[in-house]
């Protein structure tokens, strides 16, 4: 992860890191935050001045940034990533849970359960091998073209259902990592009380596995909250296909920032929730001394 | 009646055999300390005795049925048997009272109000009432210690093994633990301990059992075993701790 190999000891620096959510500032108090304030100045202007200067400038200001366009494509756009972000709660519910039913297939032990662990493994190869965009054109087209009675025709329904299958084979991956950070002694210990295997995976090895997995958890789900734009292919209007459609009429691209700015109101408070995660767990373990 | 017999107990982790033929028998009320250097086999065979390792040869029987037939099943062989480990094991992210319950009312079905009465009643009994509410990791270890051996003691096993109990613990602390075990063997608990407290085996056990390579080299009361070892390896071993001042 960008940012461990500057991670620093002292405790001060590690506060201020964390209400920062990673951005760290050298020198000490009020002289530090000076000299990072002039150092940012510095460098913006740097690249405000080369970026106005380029031959190109005049053009790609009219084209990308003019507020007038931001602005009235705006509303039309919110409007349509109420469905980006219908698909990324829906979808997030059944990848938490599918998933977990893939990592725990993946941890039985013992030569019985050989075939599930290789379904498991074969199923979170492909999820994570084949692209998205693939996997959402493939069932967005295919499985309503099947016609079959009983079965969804809906192309969000299918696009979900993609998403779904591609991020619990990264979401599988997460849990097993922590399922396997769990000491054997634990299952030892809660086997030895009698408990089966069953109620010790459910009452001692996942309630500490998840614990552990939550801040990478998130970050896949910045990710997935990203990708319910891939749904544009199906020719849903959701919110980049409104972008487009709004900049096809216009004739130019602000509609595509006032997307960005929609998906980068939700992804990046989730992102500095996990850092925050994540250097709050560094901590407790830090406190508590325990090599988890 | 036997509480506990071991026939040719074998067991190996690939080609190493670590137990090699172990025949033994605990009567009812019986404190068994097995002792010997690390290596020699204590900790596999007390996890053998509760199924938590497969044999790979011989038999165990607990009051008198055998445990390590064909069809048994292991949990309830397990709730029958209480064990403590080294490293105490307790689920870090359970209170005191929660580690001392989960067995009781998820195994034993009791309710919730009868669990905690009877995890009460434990903890007040070895001074750990005012702990209930406090996660492991705020504890000595001593005290988690104490409350691993509650847990086990909350399934009202037949048999308790403790494997290593005071090896992890700091040296002030290890009294505390041992007289808990102590008052468990007054109570009449059956125990069969592995323990590298020497002088501790000699106060408690009604045998001691010398562990080499494997087997069981050589067996007596306590007197028999430090004060005149037959075997040469034995005094071998006991030389050896005398020189580390461990007795």
């Amino acid at each position: 992860m960008a940012g461990e190999g500057d991670r620093r000891s002292d405790p001060e620096v590690e506060r201020r890191s964390r209400l920062l959510g990673g951005l760290h500032f050298e020198g000490e108090g009020a002289r530090g935050v000076a000299i990072a304030l002039l150092s940012t100045a510095v460098f913006l202007t740097v690249v405000i001045v080369a970026v106005t200067q380029s031959a190109g400038w005049p053009e790609v200001k009219r084209t990308f940034f003019d507020w007038g366009d931001i602005s009235s494509s705006f509303p039309d756009i919110a409007r349509a990533f109420k469905l980006n972000v219908e698909i990324f709660l829906v979808c997030e519910v059944f990848i938490l849970i599918f998933a977990l039913v893939i990592a725990v297939l993946r941890s039985l032990p013992g030569p019985a359960f050989f075939p599930l662990r290789a379904l498991a493994i074969i199923y979170s190869d492909l999820a994570r091998g084949v692209p998205t965009i693939l996997v959402i054109a493939l069932l967005g087209f295919g499985a309503p073209a099947l016609q079959l009675t009983g079965v969804p025709r809906s192309r969000v329904f299918w696009a979900g259902v993609g998403l779904i299958l591609v991020y619990s084979g990264y979401v599988a991956e997460v849990y097993r990592a922590g399922i396997e950070s769990v000491h054997p002694s634990q299952e030892a210990a809660a086997r030895s009380l009698g408990l089966s295997r069953f109620q010790a995976l459910r009452r001692v090895i996942l309630p500490q596995a998840i614990r552990r997995v939550i801040p990478p958890l998130l970050n896949d789900f910045i990710g997935l909250q990203k990708d319910t734009a891939l749904v544009s292919t199906l020719g849903v209007v959701e919110a980049f296909n409104q972008a487009n459609i709004d900049s096809a009429a216009t004739f130019t691209y602000g509609s595509y920032l006032a997307a960005a700015a929609l998906f980068v109101a939700i992804t990046i408070p989730l992102a500095r929730l996990t850092d925050w995660l994540i250097a709050r767990d560094r901590q407790k373990r830090q406190a508590s001394g325990a090599v988890a | 009646m036997s509480a506990l017999r071991l026939e040719g107990v074998r067991k190996s982790f690939g080609e190493h055999e670590v137990l090699r033929g172990i025949d033994l028998e605990l009567d009812d009320h019986e404190v068994v300390c097995l002792i010997g250097a690390s290596g020699s086999g204590k900790s596999t065979l007390l996890r053998c005795v509760n199924l938590l390792e497969p044999l790979n040869g011989g038999r165990i029987f607990l009051g008198g049925e055998e445990i390590t037939r064909h069809g048994v099943d292991a949990n309830d062989v397990r709730r029958r048997i209480g064990i403590v480990f080294q490293a105490f094991n307790l689920f870090p992210h359970m209170t005191v009272l929660r580690n001392v319950t989960l067995a009781p009312r998820d195994v034993l079905k009791l309710s919730r109000a009868e669990a905690e009465a009877r995890a009460l009643e434990l903890l007040g009994r070895f001074g750990l009432a005012d702990r209930r509410d406090e996660y492991p990791d705020r504890l000595s270890g001593g005290q988690q210690q104490r409350v691993a051996i509650v847990r086990a003691l909350a399934m009202r096993p037949e048999l308790m093994l403790l494997d290593e109990v005071t090896s992890a613990l700091d040296p002030e602390l290890v009294a505390e633990v041992l007289s808990v075990i102590r008052e468990l063997a007054e109570g009449g608990m059956t125990m069969l301990i592995a323990t590298h407290e020497m002088s501790f085996a000699r106060d408690i056990a009604s045998r001691v059992c010398f562990l080499d390579d494997g087997q069981i080299l050589e067996q007596g009361s306590p007197r028999e075993i430090f004060a005149s070892p037959k075997e040469a390896r034995t005094q071998q071993f006991l030389e050896r701790i005398i020189e580390a001042g461990r007795l």
